[in-house]
C-alpha cells in the first residue's frame, strides 16, 4: 500500500500504468490541500513578528500609527465587517427580487436572455466596479447623498471629536460608498446563485401549493423558501465571502484612513484595502510587512469560516 | 486435459505469461464438432459488501452455442454475467469467490489480469453505449488500445470485417466518419457488437441486449447472435422467455442468487425437472 | 364566487394584494438592479470607446502628453494569463479527474473537494500576498512569472470544479463499455471519458482564463507592473489591470481616458470568453443528450 485512499479495485492487483495514473491524480488532489495549508502557514509565519510584538491583543488593538510603530487590527476588521454586511443588506433584497422575477413573473421570452445577462455581469472584473465607484459614484455621493444625510442628521451631536454615523465632510469616499460598490458588484452573483437555488425546487412542490389555492408569493414563502432555506443562506454566505475579501472595488472608494470607524461617510479602511495600500511601503523583514501578513492571516481565517459555512449549507441541500 | 491445465495454474505463482499462452493455444485450436465446454464455473459466490448475491454456482458453458441466463430481477443472473469478464472488479466492495476456468485457466484468480480477461471476453450492455466518436473510431477503439493491427490498411480491414459480421456494414459504410451517436438504437447496439468483435473475443457476454430496442431491431440482433455463435461462445441474460427460447441452445435458470436448473433449452422449456422452473417459465411467478 | 362570505372575499382580496405587491416590489428591485448594471456598462463603453485608438494597441505606456498606449500592458497581460492558464489548467483538470474518476466519495476526495471550493472563492489579495512570500521575496524581486503563479493558483480550482462537474455528466455506460473492451483505468479516462467531456472542460478553462484576465489584486504583489516594454518573465511586467490602477489615480485626463479604455478592453475580453464558454458547453451538453 503506497497510497492512502482505497485504491485496490476489488482487492485485485493493479497494473503499473494505473498505479502511476492514480498516484499522479492523488498528487494533484494533494496540491490543492497543500496550497490551502501553505497559505495559512505562510501568512502566520510571515505575520508572527506582529503577533509576537502585540500579542493576541493585535486583533482588538484600535490604534494604527506607522510613526510610533503601534498597530492594531480592529479598525480594519470593523471596516471590513461593516462594509461587507452593509453591502449584503443592500444587495440581497435586490438580488432576491431579480431571482424571483426571473423564475416566476418574468415573461418566458425574456428569462433566458436576462438570466444570461446577469451571469455575464457577474463575470465583470471587480476593478471595473472600482473605477466606476471612483469616477461616478463617489462624486455623486459627495454632491448629493452625503450633504443630504449630513443635514438630515446634523441635530444629533457627535461624541467627543468623532462624527455621528451619518455625518462627515462630504468627500464622497467612505464605508457607505464602498458598501454600495460592493453591493453592485455582488448583486449579479447573488441574483444568479439565488435563481439557481429557486430553480432547483421541484415543480411538484410548487404545483402542490398552487393546487391548495396558494398565490405565487404564498407558494414562495410557504413552500419554496422552507424547502431551499439552507441553499439560500449558502448563497448569501458566498456573497458575504466575496464582499469580505474584495480588494480593488474597495481600494478606490474607501478613503484608506485606518482609524476606528465613527461614520459611514468618513474615509476608513478594510483589511484588504489596508494590505493593498500599505504594501508598497512595507519593506521585507520589517514589522510593517509582518503586520500586513498578520492581517492577511485574520482575513483568511474569517473568509475560510464564512466560505466553509456557505459550502456546508449548499452541500447539505445537494445531498438531500 | 482440464485436470492437467488446472494443476499447472494452481502450482503458480507462475509468471503471468504462462496461463495466457495456454489460453491462446487453446483458443486457436479451432471449433470442435460437438460443442465442448468453454467455461466452467466452480462454486461461485459473489458479494456486494455484506450482501451475498450468488450462492455456490456451478455451471458449464459450451463453446459455439448460446447460453441464456433467465430468472426474475435480482436473481443474480447479471451479477454472474459480470463475474465472467471480471466487470465486478470495478464495483467498490464487490467480491467474487470461486473458480472460473476458461481453457484450463482460472480467470478469476487474483494473479490473472482482468484487462487480459476482458480482451478475450467481450460484453454488450443493456443500453447501446457507443462512444461519442465516429463509427470508425468506435470499432477501432479496441484494436488501437491493444495494438492488434500493424498498419492503417489492416485496421481498415478489421473495421470492415467487424461491421460486416455485425450486419451493419451496408448501412454505415458511407458514413464511417460520422458520430456513432447518430445511429438508431438497433444500429447502435450492432455497432457496439461490432466494436466487441473487432478484438476477436472468444466469448461474448450480452446483458439484456434487446431490452431497449423495438421488435424489428430485436429480430436483427437475434439473427446476428445466431450467426455469431458459429465462431464464438455467447452468454446472454434476458428477461424474455421467448427470446431465450429463440436464440439459445442452453438455458440456466436462477432464483435468489442460486442456480436452480440448467440444461438444453429445449428440455428446460418443455420438460423442466423442477417445479420452480416450470412455474417461472409458464409465468406463474417472477 | 357569489356564495363566498364577505370576510372570505376580503381575505382573498388581501392575499391577492400581497401577491401583487411583493411581485411588483421584486420587479422594481430587478429594474433597479438591471438599470444600475446597465449604467455601469454604458459608462464603461462610452468612456472606453472615447479613448480607443490604434495607438492603444501599438504604443507602450509613456508620459502624459506624449501619446502613449497600452501595448506593453496588453502583451504583458496576455503573457501572464497565458502562462498562468498553462500551469493552472492542467493541474485543475487533474484535480477534477481525481475527484470524479478516482477519489469519488472517499474521505480524502471529500477533503480535496471542500478545500477546492474554499480556494475557489478565497480572497485573491491573499493569493497575491502568498505568492509574494514564496515566489517574489526568495527570488529577489517582482516578476511576470510570479504573477503567472498567482493567476495559476486562482485558475486551478475553477478548472477543477468545472472538470469534475462535467465528468460526472459523462454516462457510466461509456466507462463500462471501455472497461469491457479491456481498457485499463487510465485508458478509460484518457481515451473515452476525457474526449467525451472535452467541450465541457474547455468551458472550464475559458471561464478560468476570463476570471484571471481581470484579476488585479494578486498582480499588485507579484508582477507589480512596468511602464516600459518588457517580455522578460523574470522582471516586473506590465498588465492591463495594473495599468488601469496606475492611470486611474492621476490628474491627467489622457491617462484617465486610457484607464477607461483598458477597463473596457478587459471587460470585452472577459465577456467574449464567457460567451464562447457558453457555446462550447452547449455543444457538449447537446452531444450528451443524444
Amino acid at each position: 500500500m503506497n497510497t492512502p485512499a482505497p485504491l485496490a479495485i476489488g482487492a485485485r492487483r493493479m497494473h503499473p500504468a494505473d498505479t502511476t495514473f492514480r498516484l499522479s491524480l492523488h498528487a494533484a488532489g494533494a496540491v490543492v490541500v497543500i496550497v490551502l495549508l501553505s497559505i495559512l502557514a505562510i501568512m502566520f509565519i510571515g505575520g508572527k513578528l506582529a503577533f509576537d510584538t502585540f500579542g493576541v491583543g493585535f486583533i482588538w488593538g484600535t490604534e494604527w500609527n506607522p510613526v510610533t510603530k503601534i498597530y492594531g487590527a480592529l479598525p480594519a476588521i470593523t471596516g471590513t465587517l461593516i462594509t461587507a454586511i452593509l453591502a449584503l443588506c443592500i444587495a440581497w433584497p435586490i438580488g432576491f427580487g431579480i431571482a424571483y422575477f426571473l423564475t416566476e413573473t418574468c415573461p418566458q421570452k425574456l428569462r433566458t436572455p436576462l438570466g444570461v445577462a446577469i451571469e455575464l455581469l457577474a463575470a465583470i472584473p471587480s476593478i471595473v466596479y472600482g473605477m466606476w465607484g471612483f469616477f461616478v459614484l463617489a462624486p455623486f455621493m459627495s454632491e448629493y447623498v452625503q450633504p443630504w444625510l449630513t443635514n438630515t442628521f446634523l441635530w444629533i451631536p457627535p461624541i467627543g471629536d468623532s462624527f455621528f454615523w451619518f455625518t462627515a465632510p462630504p468627500i464622497g469616499v467612505g464605508m457607505l460608498t464602498a458598501a454600495l460598490i460592493l453591493a453592485v458588484m455582488i448583486l449579479p452573483f447573488i441574483a444568479a446563485t439565488t435563481r439557481d437555488v429557486l430553480l432547483s425546487t421541484p415543480q411538484l412542490l410548487k404545483d402542490g401549493a398552487y393546487a391548495m389555492g396558494a398565490t405565487r408569493w404564498e407558494a414562495l414563502t410557504g413552500v419554496v423558501i422552507p424547502a431551499v432555506r439552507g441553499s439560500l443562506f449558502g448563497a448569501v454566505f458566498l456573497g458575504l465571502g466575496r464582499a469580505l475579501g474584495e480588494t480593488m472595488a474597495v481600494v478606490f472608494v474607501i478613503g484608506n484612513a485606518i482609524r476606528m470607524p465613527d461614520s459611514l461617510m468618513a474615509p476608513s479602511a478594510t483589511i484588504a484595502s489596508v494590505v493593498a495600500n500599505n504594501f508598497p511601503e512595507a519593506e521585507p523583514g520589517t514589522l510593517d510587512l509582518a503586520v500586513l501578513l498578520a492581517l492577511g492571516f485574520i482575513l483568511f481565517v474569517v473568509s475560510f469560516g464564512v466560505l466553509a459555512v456557505a459550502r456546508l449549507l449548499l452541500r447539505q441541500e445537494r445531498m438531500s | 486435459m482440464l485436470a492437467t491445465m488446472t494443476t499447472e495454474t494452481q502450482s503458480s505463482n507462475a509468471p503471468r505469461a504462462t496461463p495466457l499462452q495456454a489460453m491462446r493455444v487453446a483458443a486457436s485450436a479451432g471449433p470442435a464438432i460437438v460443442s465442448p465446454t468453454r467455461i466452467t464455473l466452480e462454486k461461485i459466490n459473489a458479494f456486494y459488501d455484506q450482501k451475498q448475491a450468488l450462492f455456490d454456482v456451478n455451471l458449464e458453458i459450451p463453446d459455439n452455442s448460446v447460453t441464456a441466463f433467465i430468472g426474475a430481477s435480482g436473481c443474480g443472473k447479471s451479477t454472474l454475467l459480470r463475474c465472467l469478464n471480471r466487470m465486478n472488479d470495478t464495483i467498490p466492495g464487490a467480491r467474487v469467490e470461486g473458480a472460473i476456468r476458461m481453457d484450463g485457466t482460472d480467470i478469476n484468480a487474483p494473479e490473472i489480469d482482468a484487462v487480459q480477461v476482458r480482451t478475450r471476453i467481450g460484453m454488450v450492455f443493456q443500453k447501446p453505449n457507443p462512444f461519442p466518436m465516429s463509427i470508425y473510431d468506435n470499432i477501432a477503439y479496441g484494436p488501437r488500445a491493444h495494438k492488434i493491427h500493424e498498419s492503417k490498411a489492416e485496421l481498415d480491414e478489421i473495421v470492415e470485417k467487424s461491421l460486416r459480421r455485425a450486419a451493419l456494414w451496408d448501412e454505415v459504410k458511407d458514413r464511417l466518419n460520422k458520430s456513432g451517436l447518430g445511429l438508431s438504437g438497433g444500429q447502435q447496439q450492432r455497432l457496439v457488437i461490432a466494436r466487441t468483435l473487432a478484438v476477436s473475443p472468444a466469448v461474448i457476454l450480452m446483458d439484456e441486449p434487446c431490452s431497449a430496442l423495438d421488435p424489428i431491431a430485436t429480430a436483427h440482433i437475434e439473427a446476428l447472435i445466431d450467426q455469431l455463435r458459429e465462431h464464438t461462445c455467447i452468454v446472454i441474460v434476458t428477461h424474455s422467455m421467448a427470446q431465450a427460447a429463440r436464440v439459445s441452445q442452453r438455458t440456466a435458470f436462477f432464483h435468489m442468487g442460486k442456480l436452480i436448473e440448467s440444461g438444453p433449452t429445449d428440455q428446460i422449456f418443455t420438460m423442466p425437472k423442477l417445479e420452480q422452473t416450470q412455474d417461472y417459465i409458464t409465468g406463474r411467478f417472477g | 364566487m357569489k356564495q363566498l362570505s364577505p370576510a372570505t372575499r376580503a381575505r382573498y382580496f388581501r392575499r391577492q394584494l400581497v401577491d401583487r405587491l411583493m411581485g411588483g416590489l421584486c420587479i422594481f428591485a430587478a429594474g433597479v438592479g438591471l438599470l444600475l448594471l446597465a449604467l455601469i456598462l454604458w459608462m464603461l463603453f462610452s468612456n472606453g470607446l472615447a479613448g480607443l485608438s490604434l495607438e492603444v494597441f501599438t504604443k507602450p505606456m509613456s508620459q502624459p502628453g506624449s501619446g502613449g498606449g497600452l501595448a506593453n500592458a496588453i502583451v504583458g497581460s496576455l503573457l501572464q494569463v497565458g502562462v498562468g492558464a498553462m500551469i493552472g489548467a492542467p493541474l485543475g483538470m487533474m484535480v477534477g479527474v481525481y475527484l470524479s474518476e478516482v477519489g469519488k466519495e472517499s474521505r480524502f476526495a471529500s477533503v480535496v473537494r471542500f478545500v477546492n471550493d474554499i480556494l475557489l472563492s478565497a480572497p485573491s489579495v491573499l493569493i497575491g500576498l502568498f505568492v509574494y512570500q514564496i515566489a517574489v521575496l526568495p527570488f529577489g524581486g517582482f516578476s511576470g512569472f510570479a504573477g503567472s503563479i498567482a493567476l495559476a493558483l486562482i485558475a486551478m480550482p475553477i478548472v477543477a470544479r468545472t472538470t469534475e462537474d462535467i465528468l460526472r455528466l459523462v454516462p457510466q455506460a461509456y466507462r463500462d463499455g471501455a472497461v469491457a473492451l479491456g481498457s485499463r483505468e487510465n485508458e478509460v479516462v484518457r481515451k473515452v471519458v476525457l474526449p467525451a467531456a472535452f467541450g465541457g472542460i474547455l468551458t472550464g478553462v475559458l471561464l478560468a482564463v476570463a476570471r484571471i484576465a481581470g484579476e488585479t489584486a494578486p498582480l499588485l504583489f507579484t508582477s507589480l507592473g512596468n511602464d516600459v516594454w518588457s517580455l522578460d518573465m523574470t522582471q516586473p511586467m506590465a498588465s492591463l489591470p495594473m495599468a488601469i490602477v496606475r492611470y486611474s489615480n492621476t490628474p491627467y485626463p489622457e491617462w484617465v481616458s486610457l484607464a477607461w479604455t483598458g477597463a473596457m478592453l478587459i471587460t470585452v475580453g472577459v465577456l467574449v470568453l464567457n460567451i464562447l464558454s457558453r457555446f462550447s458547453y452547449a455543444a457538449v451538453a447537446g452531444k450528451q443528450g443524444g
